[in-house]
């Protein structure tokens, strides 16, 4: 097992005849990922070659789906384009959408979420602005490097790209069953609630590293989630400790999230919520291992 | 990396790729939207201040404008009967400090009676990823108190981001913040109105407080917050005209200068540069919890140099950072994703070639992932007396953080 993805997923990307498309498909090819497609409408028909595979391009993501069965779309249109890309792939119902693109307008994603929503959340969106999902041996659908670290039993789940690739650096020799990038954005698709959830029913997790940082209240809210609802051991590091205060004006955002949304503040939610939560990634690795070690 | 035309790792500090607008600024957008402001003008100078005055030709108030709350109890919001008045008060007002921000502009409004304030604002509300409208009866406040002592005083009504408001969904939010009936359709207008604002000029906090009645029974937006999405700017030419790079750290404006993402931060000797949002907010907290062994130092600024770590990157980033008087020493965190270590390595040799004598300050390096032993060999072949390499974030935080103590 592990969550979200596997060596079944067949992945299309959108924009794939694009500079990033192109050359995160080669990587993604190249650590083993079954990449069946891509889209782009103006280059519907031909037909573009990496790694020697050859990949023909669709017009629609629906399109897509009827010739490859795919079941994984990953974005990498410029944020200008983004929104009508997300939304073809949710019309398209296909099951899963990793948006990597970074500065998408938030009224964009706001809108494909609701669209997301009102189409019955029969597809799964993570990002915008993520470093993708990564299962480990099985398939890659983003821009994590593969080679960090391989298969293994830890569930990691992240705000933070760089962050996530030094967790997976740290904890290498144990290695991760999936790794998830959900994405610093004000709207993102897939949450740490929704990651944690599934790592907790994953039987190949044994152990969750959750990573949060400043802003919003997603790290509370995960804190009552995990009191709740997680019974495997959960380890959590939170970045954003010597952040100013934002210099916003006014404070209407903070009435709505009732947090301060400060480092601080999340350390002591996810620790009341019994998670151990290190200081320094490192810290928060050690902690890690010795769950492991005690499993 | 970038997608699209911006390079990955631009998400500014905590994320947020936002400008807050002054007063002033956002009330031109309310009017070029339809939403009812007193007329003003907003000047620089005490003279000016007159002329918009006497322009007028009403009793008006002169108001500071600082993007920060409580301009009144700080003295730089007045009442002023004539031009003269006007004058004297734009002189006091003009040059205050409020809260670490100087005033260096005033708007000259029309006074206006008041007979009832109202709050009003749209923002977004991340936790349940949609729209939200606040509004209560009971304006002019502080909302933040009101929410506190009164919430059921604080209408809150979602906003679906596709449906949006129309006139109905505009009486609704009406009706729950009890808006007299005398009024209710001109707010619900109004309401509409500033929505429209909302969504065209992509804005992710609209707030009026106070939304007045006045006694004439007319609604009119007495004060406006508007929060822009610069992720959106793309679609929106005019808003680079609303950014006012006066009031910017001149390190920072420097930076922006040159497509960096920077923070100063107050009181920190040493120099923070690394990859990706998240690691260099990590980065920052790793070194001060290192200088609290080393008489406390502190990180001094907040810089991702995204995905492109090219030479040229690297050494507009040390040329930001060496200077930074306050900086004693560098601290350079990359991990390798996407970026290659080779070309960090390079890239540092490369500025400090460039930098040449300029360069004074000591630097540590921690490289890791991607072409790490490359980037190792590069530095190591260099051999600069300035560069020490440490193979560990939290050793390398440690070096820096003594090397700063040393230096300061």
């Amino acid at each position: 097992m592990s969550i979200f993805l596997n060596e079944q997923s067949k992945v299309i990307v959108q924009g794939i005849t694009g500079g990033e498309g192109t050359k995160h498909s080669t990587k993604m090819l190249a650590a083993g990922t079954n990449i069946v497609g891509g889209v782009n409408a103006r280059k519907a028909g031909t037909t573009v070659t990496i790694n020697e595979k050859d990949l023909k391009v669709f017009g629609t993501v629906e399109e897509a789906i009827k010739e490859t069965g795919a079941d994984v779309s990953v974005v990498f249109v410029p944020p200008k384009f983004a929104k009508d890309a997300v939304i073809e792939a949710i019309d398209a119902e296909i099951p899963l959408v990793v948006v990597i693109t970074e500065g998408i307008p938030v009224h964009d994603s706001a809108f494909f979420w609701a669209h997301a929503c009102a189409k019955g959340n029969k597809t799964r969106i993570i990002g915008p602005n993520c470093p993708g999902i990564i299962s480990p041996g099985k398939s890659n659908a983003g821009i994590i490097p593969a080679d960090i670290a391989g298969a293994g039993k830890i569930g990691l789940v992240s705000k933070s790209g760089t962050l996530t690739y030094q967790m997976m650096y740290e904890l290498r020799e144990i290695g991760f069953s999936t790794a998830i990038g959900i994405g610093g954005d004000p709207v993102i698709g897939t949450t740490h609630i929704d990651a944690l959830e599934a790592f907790e029913a994953d039987p190949e997790t044994a152990a969750i590293v959750m990573i949060g940082e400043i802003g919003g209240d997603a790290e509370e809210r995960a804190a009552d989630f995990i009191k709740a609802n997680v019974t495997k051991p959960v380890v959590g590091y939170v970045a954003g400790f010597t952040a100013p205060e934002g210099k916003t004006m006014g404070h209407a955002g903070a009435i709505v999230s009732g947090s301060a949304g400060t480092a601080q503040a999340k350390k002591e939610a996810l620790e009341a919520a019994g998670v151990k939560v290190g200081k320094t990634p490192s810290e928060t690795a050690a902690l890690m291992r010795e769950i492991i070690a005690a499993l | 990396m970038r997608v699209g035309n911006r390079p990955v790792g631009t998400a500014k500090w905590g994320r947020e790729n936002r400008v807050d607008l002054y007063e002033y600024q956002a009330k031109d957008l309310f009017a070029a939207h339809g939403v009812p402001v007193l007329p003003g003008k907003t000047v620089e100078t005490p003279e000016d201040a007159a002329a918009a005055a006497a322009e007028l030709g009403t009793a008006v108030v002169v108001k500071a404008q600082v993007k920060t709350g409580g301009r009144g109890k700080a003295g730089g919001v007045k009442l002023a009967n004539d031009a003269d008045e006007a004058r004297a008060k734009a002189q006091d007002i003009l040059g205050l400090d409020i809260k670490g921000h100087i005033v260096h502009r005033v708007l000259v409004t029309e006074a206006s009676d008041i007979a009832e304030e109202y709050y009003f604002s749209f923002l977004l509300d991340r936790s349940n990823r949609t729209f939200l409208a606040m509004a209560s009866a009971e304006g002019g406040m502080e909302i933040e108190q009101l929410a506190v002592e009164r919430p059921e005083a604080l209408a809150r009504v979602p906003v679906d981001a596709i449906a949006g408001v129309d006139r109905a969904k505009a009486d609704e939010i009406v009706a729950q913040a009890k808006i007299p009936a005398a009024v209710a359709d001109q707010a619900a207008e109004v309401i509409v109105k500033l929505w429209e604002t909302f969504v065209a000029e992509d804005a992710t906090l609209v707030e009026v407080n106070p939304l007045v009645r006045d006694p004439q029974d007319k609604i009119v937006a007495l004060d406006g917050k508007v929060t822009l999405d610069e992720n959106a700017d793309f679609r929106h030419p005019d808003h680079a005209a609303l950014i006012d790079e006066r009031t910017e750290n001149p390190l920072e404006a420097k930076a922006k200068a040159k497509g960096l993402n920077y923070v100063k931060l107050d009181d920190g000797q040493v120099g923070i540069i690394g990859n990706g949002a998240g690691l260099v907010m990590s980065t920052l907290d790793v070194v001060a919890y290192a200088g609290e062994k080393h008489g406390g130092v502190k990180p001094a600024n907040f810089l991702d140099i995204g995905g492109g770590a090219s030479a040229q990157v690297m050494a507009d980033g040390l040329d930001v950072i060496l200077g930074d008087d306050d900086v004693k020493a560098v601290f350079v965190n990359v991990f390798g994703g996407i970026t290659a270590c080779d070309a960090v390595a390079t890239g540092i040799v490369e500025a400090l070639k460039i930098l040449g004598d300029t360069a004074t300050k000591p630097l540590v390096v921690r490289l890791d992932g991607n072409n790490v032993i490359e980037g190792r060999r590069i530095l190591d072949e260099a051999n600069h007396p300035l560069v020490t390499q440490v193979d560990t974030m939290d050793n390398a935080a440690d070096k820096a953080a003594e090397l700063a103590a040393a230096g300061a």
